[in-house]
């Protein structure tokens, strides 16, 4: 018998070592349900689960939706671009609305990092974070370290490059929290436009030459380079930051030991990573997708059976 | 201090001898129903009626001298008291690697109390297909604490309890001694 430290999953920075191996533990329960003939469970049926999309998302969004309807909840969907928010509404007043139609749960991604937070302080229900801003995206940084843990048995003591736009990515914040907290040594690695100053404070290590990060890792999480959210330019065109950093099997082939690769998507193929790299057998960007299910659904069974 | 040792009286219900004779019955009355076990597979609860099923499931392959199907079968994701426990059950692994369509099911679990668990387990059973029959084995029967109609069709020992009493189950597999059963008032 156990359960989360927290009510909510805000993010990696404010839940324990022993919350993430309690949610990759359930994980493991519900990653072979989701593989047996009828892939469901009722554990939620009498849970109602909100999903607020203030920005922009397929992956997560769908694999949140997948999850909560393999946990029998039942949902209501909401994306920022079709609703009142166009209309002026505020995000507490568009929650508290939602809130009073009795629901238990709120997934929800925005744009402002803390909005989740902001929250979490006003309203009852669960809240589970989909991505805030440049700030966190703790499902994905579970995801990563759930499957790097499948991939290599245990996270402890491995090392892990976190390579491209450091800067714009809630993904290597929250990877950072989650793979130190396991015990993994990480590295980030890009333009030195790309990484914030300071990094280094998080206790992670810097490189700019992805050659040698590669050379120095067991697995390389590759990020995408988040254009929509650069005002300026941080360097001079695709082309060069794709010569300069960009991933191929070439160099996977050539370091001559196991390496694994990751990237939380989308791929921006010829960019960040070559198409040969991302479908070559050094990549589990497909396994990756599929355990985003298994573990959201222990966050989400896990949150709502929480008792107060 | 009277209180407290009273409070935490223990009584044997069953030592090691007796559970191993037990035991034998058990595989007996099964083998009379299943034969050979051509159909039929065995399915252990989590937690605790998998050490009961590996022990039955060891005798019976001796005995029958031929392989049976044993699968474990964690039904924590069916419970009808999630979000109204005190703290949520953790889950155990499933495992059933073999088809359940159309063979005779025998669920094994260590103490039947108020039946609840075994209807989460049914309904988890039905995840893997549709068996021919399913049958309920327990070692321990707690009769009068039933909440649903369920009854077992093979039983080690009936016992009086009332609600307040827990009945423990040690088994060597999980670090104990000897295989031992107690009620505990």
């Amino acid at each position: 018998m156990s359960q989360l430290s927290q009510r909510h999953l805000l993010g990696i920075k404010d839940i324990t070592k022993k919350d993430i191996e309690l949610i990759f533990e359930t994980a493991d329960n519900f990653k072979e349900v989701i593989n047996r003939p009828i892939k469901k469970v009722p554990s939620l049926r009498d849970v109602t689960i909100a999903n607020l999309f203030f920005e922009n998302s397929t992956r997560t969004r769908l694999s949140f939706e997948l999850a909560q309807k393999r946990l029998s909840a039942d949902i209501v969907n909401f994306s920022a671009s079709t609703s009142s928010v166009k209309k002026g509404e505020t995000l507490l007043d568009t929650v508290n609305n939602i809130l009073a139609m009795k629901v238990d749960m709120i997934v929800m991604r925005h744009a402002s990092p803390g909005a989740p937070h902001y929250l979490a302080k006003h309203i009852k229900a669960n809240i589970v974070n989909a991505g805030d801003g440049t700030h966190e995206h703790p499902t994905q940084a579970l995801l990563d370290a759930y499957s790097i843990r499948e991939k290599l048995g245990s996270v402890e003591g491995k090392k892990v490059a976190i390579i491209g736009d450091i800067l714009h990515s809630r993904v290597a914040l929250s990877n950072i929290f989650a793979l130190q907290k396991l015990g993994a040594k990480v590295m980030v690695c890009g333009p030195p436009t790309l990484l914030p100053k300071h990094i280094q404070q998080l206790g992670v290590q810097v490189e700019l030459n992805v050659e040698k990060a590669l050379h120095w890792c067991d697995v390389a999480n590759v990020l995408r380079i988040q254009l929509e959210r650069q005002q300026i330019k941080y360097f001079p065109s695709l082309r060069e930051y794709s010569l300069y950093y960009g991933i191929n099997k070439k160099m996977l082939d050539a370091l001559k030991k196991p390496i694994i690769v990751m990237h939380p998507g989308p791929i921006n193929r010829g960019v960040e990573l070559s198409s040969d790299a991302a479908d070559s057998a050094h990549s589990i960007i497909l396994d990756q997708v599929e355990n985003g299910v298994a573990v959201r659904m222990a966050v989400m069974y896990l949150l709502a059976g929480k008792v107060n | 201090m009277l209180i407290f040792e009273a409070a935490m009286q223990k009584k044997l219900i069953l030592d090691s001898d007796q559970l191993d004779i037990t035991l034998s019955r058990l595989c007996q009355q099964l083998v009379e129903n299943h034969l050979d076990f051509a159909n039929s597979v065995m399915l252990g609860l989590q937690p605790r009626g998998i050490y009961l099923a590996t022990l039955l499931h060891q005798k019976l392959e001796k005995s029958l001298k031929k392989k049976i199907d044993l699968g474990y079968l964690d039904a924590t994701f069916h419970r009808d008291d999630f979000r109204r426990r005190e703290l949520p059950v953790k889950a155990n692994e499933t495992k059933v690697p073999f088809i359940i369509e159309g063979k005779n099911v025998i669920l094994i679990d260590d103490v039947l109390f108020t039946g609840r668990t075994v209807r989460a387990a049914l309904d988890a059973m039905i995840a893997f297909g549709r068996p021919a029959k399913v049958e309920l084995l327990v070692l321990i029967d707690r009769k009068f604490n039933r909440d649903l109609p369920i009854a077992p069709d093979y039983v080690g020992k009936s016992v009086n309890t009332v609600d307040t009493q827990k009945v423990q189950v040690e088994w060597q597999a999980q670090g104990n001694k000897q295989n031992k059963i107690w009620l505990i008032n």
